[in-house]
């Protein structure tokens, strides 16, 4: 049995050695940054079915962050939807017959989670301003300051872990079961992957927009949602 | 038999933290999800607060036997005394 850890190596650019999760990660971008051009490209006032869809997303996800932080999503909608639709597409490439998906991979979770540890103190920073957003390591008291520094690392390490072992779990009991009992066995199993899936990439998206939110603050006004708005 | 000593209780020891590093987290989703049902049927109209506050602590709770899954795997395929 394959250890989880380990890639293989499909090619060499240069001295850089390319491994599998780095392929499939290239085309899940490379597909979803072309659907978002041709359907971000002809927009109109009476929306196509396509463009029906892709507003609904857009409206649900503001929602979703609207209610968590408190602020206007405007901000934080590119990061948190693309973390969320990527690591979606990522989590369902087990569909697709000999493909593992990349968060099955400790490389990619890790990836994902330092683009979230960046964004936590960029926007904290920006919300905040530098010397408020240091104010609040020092909350309630100077005594919680160690506390307060080791949160950041571990919060950070535990969304890598939390990601790479439900996919990486997925994956393989899928393999056991399959080289146990034989063809169509794992499918009920698959089809949970397919809800674990969703289930990890909401939970990703969410963690992400509660720490940033939680770094950034609450802003003064509580802005409108939709439907208050209309 | 073959392997030596310490594959057998890495083995061994894999198996027996996956096992009982569930128990925890089990019983801890469990009562979280009861909590919820309840309030959600006490207070209909506040389902989608609580269905989302639920699922990012169940992610919370899951995260402790995901570690000893780690663990395990870690032990059983990045032994550094084997």
């Amino acid at each position: 049995m394959q250890s989880p850890l380990e890639h293989v190596v499909l090619f060499h650019v240069g001295p850089v050695p390319i491994s599998e999760p780095v392929v499939v990660t290239w085309l899940i971008m490379a597909g979803l940054g072309l659907f978002a051009f041709l359907s971000a490209r002809k927009l109109a006032i009476l929306p196509s079915r396509t463009q029906t869809v892709l507003e609904l997303f857009v409206t649900v996800l503001d929602d979703q962050i609207r209610e968590t932080m408190r602020r206007d999503p405007a901000p934080f909608r590119p990061l948190i939807g693309t973390l969320l639709l990527f690591v979606l597409f990522a989590n369902w490439m087990s569909l697709i017959p000999g493909i593992e998906p990349p968060t099955a991979h400790i490389e990619t979770d890790a990836a994902l989670a330092l683009w979230v540890f960046v964004a936590t103190i960029a926007f904290g920073i920006s919300g905040r301003g530098l010397r408020g957003y240091l104010d609040t390591f020092v909350e309630p008291s100077w005594v919680m300051m160690p506390l307060n520094l080791i949160e950041q690392i571990t919060r950070t390490f535990s969304l890598i872990i939390r990601l790479f072992g439900n996919v990486m779990s997925g994956v393989f009991v899928v393999g056991i079961v399959l080289s146990l009992a034989g063809l169509f066995v794992p499918i009920p199993l698959m089809a949970l992957e397919l809800l674990t899936g969703a289930v990890q990439a909401y939970i990703f998206a969410i963690l992400a927009t509660v720490f940033i939110g939680a770094a950034a603050g609450e802003s003064e006004e509580i802005p409108l949602t939709a439907k208050e708005s209309e | 038999m073959e392997g030596n000593l310490v594959e057998i209780v890495s083995v061994l020891s894999a198996a027996i933290a996956v096992s009982f590093g569930a128990i925890g987290p089990a019983l801890g989703e469990g009562r979280a999800v009861a909590a919820a049902m309840d309030a959600i049927a006490r207070q209909p109209e506040a389902a989608g607060t609580l269905s989302r506050t639920l699922f990012v602590g169940l992610a919370m709770i899951e995260t402790m036997a995901i570690y000893t899954l780690v663990i395990a795997l870690l032990v059983l395929f990045a032994n550094p005394f084997v």
